[in-house]
């Protein structure tokens, strides 16, 4: 076989492996972000998805339940029951009327069992965007590194 | 004073446009003096903008909050090395440390060859003026820093006003690691411009010969070792400031910096085989094109917040610039590719299987895999919501199936690389060189299983490991042996002197040598324990050898935060071995809650330990221990990078009495001609550099 060619098989095995690798760790991590609006709509297979939601928790909704922390998100009107039943604290900037969102898959029940919850404050680095002070948002610094909530 | 800067800011963009306009004149009208002032405009840009920025810091340190920028990321009790830092807290101020460092970038860039390379350097500054054309064009006309604060009077008239004190730096910044690690990675993005510039300069200008990738070679190395510093620093302030126990999460934010350093790593390989073999030129011109959109495409990502990742809803219409620009340097970059594209053609074809030249090439394949995987995870809900309409994310299982064998392919072709040979290697030659450091390696392997290690990705990074670092180690030796046999000397100097006469290649093997470094220390990875528990007073929390007593909860507080805070014993063999203070401390100006790990690392493992607020249900302190193994390695392993690095950038020693005349044509078929003054290594001429 001429060089090139082994050379071409070689990266073709190489490559093949690759792909393939990549779509199992695609098929394991792929998550779903869905509006709480979509999430009415969604039958099926769907349904069952790995998924990511996020909206506000409506005042006085959070309640400490055993082995679970229950509160309704709210997004446009539309509500949504959500359990947390992670193991991990809720975030400090979880409360009343904090944006959140939620990773997990819908129950037969239609509450959302959330086993992380990512949770933004409403407090100054809530800046609306292009406001001129140019705050940085939280979770994201200005320089390039990611800040993950505390938490989380 | 107050209008100094956004005047000095102002004229930078002037001068830079000219730079440009009178540059392209200059070309085209072969006037000399021409190209001089575009030249001399070039160099003014550094100098303004410089002025800009001291401005900006002046209101920082002067407490001017009728600044917006200041008054929203400074306040007057802010520790003054903290108040310099917030130049760059927020969007305005990190463009306008973009700005500086090209603009200094591209000043010593123009300055050091202003008398060489008349047919190249036009072209360059033309380049270099027209990335900072649009760089100041935001920071002038879109995210000005110099804003003012101002309030209608009662009279209705606009007047500036300012705020007593500010609103503070983000607490999260306030950690000594953030006041360099930003202009890092701001070194190693902007960096990676003078290289294109170059590369795209000698497309445009057709400059004959293999010179400009000697010339940017140099740049790149600069540029990669500030990349990779950035890199490190974020992933330790990561690691000691976001208390989650790991120091790399497949992030958005954290992929936009790698893309870069990856593929300025395969540029840094491949163009060893455009000086000497003459060839893959297409590939390298394209590698440096590459890079450089990455780095634009990373600050994109950075700073528009178009992939929402988890933690960042952030959401700014600067994206839309950078999208634009990043098109329009892709479009110059195929214009130019395609009208010169005869300019690239290759002088030589691959000879074997098993060579320098195949080592290479699977490297930047491999390489270019991990980029695009890394790339199209990063870009994959956007992709989708675009195809499918569905926005779909992926998570670290897909960035670690297919990077983690990338890795461990790339650790075996970085002990078996620098020993082939160019062009074809024989059995013998193979046998003689990997016999000693293969076994070492599979013998490392097999007492690593005795002792009970069963994580097949960690064994074979062991094995891998050792294995490299014998062919390194027995590189050095040999080399060494030679000169001290010869010169009389000791083996340690010898070392030193070989070292020094060829520092390219060793100053290679120490920075392959501290990336092996780093892949022991993340291979401990899979050995990483953690433990979660309610706790009160008087009980224990057990993890590894450990046990973790808890003597006190108490608040501590002050004018700046309050906080919770855990008094922990820790008792190893029965035996007390230290306290750690874990804390959470809610900032009261800011109201964000942050927490303070308690960290004690050791070279076998860190124990790391979070108060992880009150549970829930119980409102019981939790308290989260981590027990990462050989996490201080990677930090370790970083310090031997940048060394190297270092190193490989110093001129060799005797190099000018030798071999200056060699190098200069050193290319294409007249490999044989580059090989180290010293004879006895010239002898194996199946390893030189």
């Amino acid at each position: 076989m001429k060089v090139r060619s082994k050379f071409l098989v070689g990266s073709g095995i190489i490559v093949i492996t690759l792909i393939s690798l990549a779509y199992l760790g695609f098929t394991q991590s792929k998550t779903y972000y869905h509006t709480i609006t979509e999430l009415s709509t969604l039958q099926g297979t769907s349904l069952r998805q790995r998924m990511r939601v996020s909206g506000n928790v409506k005042i006085g909704t959070i309640a400490h339940v055993p082995g679970s922390v229950d509160f309704v998100l709210t997004e446009q009107g539309k509500d949504l029951r959500v359990s947390y039943v992670g193991r991990d604290p809720l975030p400090d900037t979880f409360k009343d009327g904090a944006q959140a969102l939620v990773e997990g898959k819908m129950m037969p029940d239609n509450r959302f069992e959330a086993e992380q919850v990512q949770a933004k404050c409403a407090s100054k680095y809530e800046a609306a965007p292009n406001q001129t002070s140019g705050s940085p948002q939280p979770g994201q610094t200005s320089n390039g590194v990611d800040a993950r909530p505390a938490g989380s | 004073m107050d209008i100094l800067g956004s005047f000095s800011l102002l004229l930078a963009f002037l001068a830079a446009v000219y730079a440009m306009g009178a540059g392209i004149a200059g070309i085209v009208t072969r006037k000399t003096l021409l190209t001089k002032s575009a030249r001399n405009a070039g160099m003014a840009v550094f100098v303004l903008v410089t002025l800009a920025v001291a401005c900006l810091e002046y209101y920082f340190f002067t407490d001017n909050f009728s600044m917006a920028y200041v008054a929203a990321h400074s306040n007057r009790a802010l520790p003054f090395y903290y108040k310099f830092a917030a130049l760059w807290a927020g969007q305005e101020g990190s463009l306008l440390l973009w700005t500086w460092l090209l603009s200094t970038y591209a000043f010593f860039a123009i300055f050091i060859n202003r008398n060489k390379h008349p047919e190249l350097m036009p072209y360059v500054g033309v380049v270099l003026a027209s990335v900072q054309t649009f760089f100041l064009t935001l920071n002038n006309f879109v995210a000005s820093p110099f804003a003012v604060l101002a309030g209608a009077d009662p009279s209705g008239v606009m007047r500036v006003s300012a705020l007593s004190d500010g609103h503070g730096l983000n607490p999260l910044l306030q950690y000594p690691e953030m006041v360099i690690h930003p202009p890092m990675l701001y070194l190693g993005y902007t960096g990676f411009t003078v290289p294109f510039a170059f590369a795209l300069g000698a497309l445009l200008g057709r400059y004959p010969g293999e010179k400009w990738i000697h010339i940017t070679r140099r740049w790149t190395m600069i540029a990669w070792c500030f990349q990779s510093i950035g890199i490190l620093l974020g992933a330790h302030w990561a690691y000691a400031v976001l208390g989650w126990g790991g120091y790399w999460a497949w992030d958005p934010v954290e992929n936009a910096s790698l893309l870069p350093w990856i593929t300025g790593t395969a540029f840094l390989h491949s163009v060893m085989m455009q000086e000497k073999r003459g060839m893959m030129k297409v590939w390298n011109i394209w590698l440096v094109f590459t890079t450089f959109m990455l780095c634009i495409l990373g600050t994109l990502l950075t700073r528009s917040g178009i992939v929402s990742s988890v933690h960042a809803f952030a959401q700014s219409s600067i994206g839309n610039w950078f999208v634009g620009f990043l098109a329009l340097v892709f479009i110059v970059c195929c214009a130019s590719y395609w009208k010169n594209r005869d300019y690239l053609r290759s002088d030589n074809q691959l000879d074997s299987l098993v060579s320098r030249e195949s080592s290479f090439l699977f490297n930047n394949l491999i390489l270019l895999a991990a980029c695009f995987a890394v790339l199209w995870g990063t870009l994959f809900p956007v992709l989708s919501e675009w195809v499918v309409g569905n926005k779909i994310s992926v998570g670290p299982p897909f960035f670690n199936k297919v990077n983690i064998p990338i890795a461990l392919f790339l650790l075996l072709l970085t002990g078996v690389g620098p020993l082939l040979a160019w062009r074809k290697t024989s059995f013998d030659a193979l046998k003689r060189n990997f016999a000693w450091p293969l076994s070492g390696g599979v013998l490392a392997g097999v007492i690593a299983l005795v002792f009970g290690f069963r994580d097949i990705y960690s064994l074979i990074c062991l094995i891998l490991g050792v294995f490299v670092t014998l062919t390194i180690f027995s590189e050095f030796f040999r080399g060494a042996r030679v000169i001290a046999g010869r010169d009389g000397s000791n083996l340690i100097s010898a070392v030193g002197e070989l070292t020094m006469r060829n520092t390219r290649r060793y100053g290679g093997y120490v920075v392959h040598f501290g990336m092996v470094l780093i892949f022991i220390g993340i291979a401990g990875v899979p050995f990483n324990k953690d433990v979660q528990k309610e706790m009160s007073i008087g009980q224990t929390l057990n993890i590894g050898p450990y046990s973790i007593l808890c003597q006190n909860f108490d608040r501590v507080q002050n004018g700046n935060y309050d906080s919770e805070r855990a008094t922990l014993e820790v008792f190893r063999n029965g035996k007390s071995e230290m306290m750690l203070y874990p804390e959470r401390r809610f900032f009261l100006a800011s109201q964000v809650t942050e927490t303070m790990v308690a960290v004690q690392s050791s070279p076998l493992r860190d124990l790391y330990i979070v108060y992880a607020g009150r549970s829930p249900e119980t409102g019981q302190p939790v308290i989260h221990a981590y027990l990462n193994p050989l996490v201080k390695w990677i930090w370790f392993g970083g310090i031997v990078v940048v060394l190297g690095t270092g190193l490989a950038l110093l001129s060799n020693r005797r190099a000018a009495l030798v071999f200056r005349p060699v190098t200069e044509q050193a290319w294409g078929d007249r490999l044989p001609a580059r090989v180290s003054p010293v004879g006895a290594i010239a002898q194996r001429g199946d390893a030189n550099d």
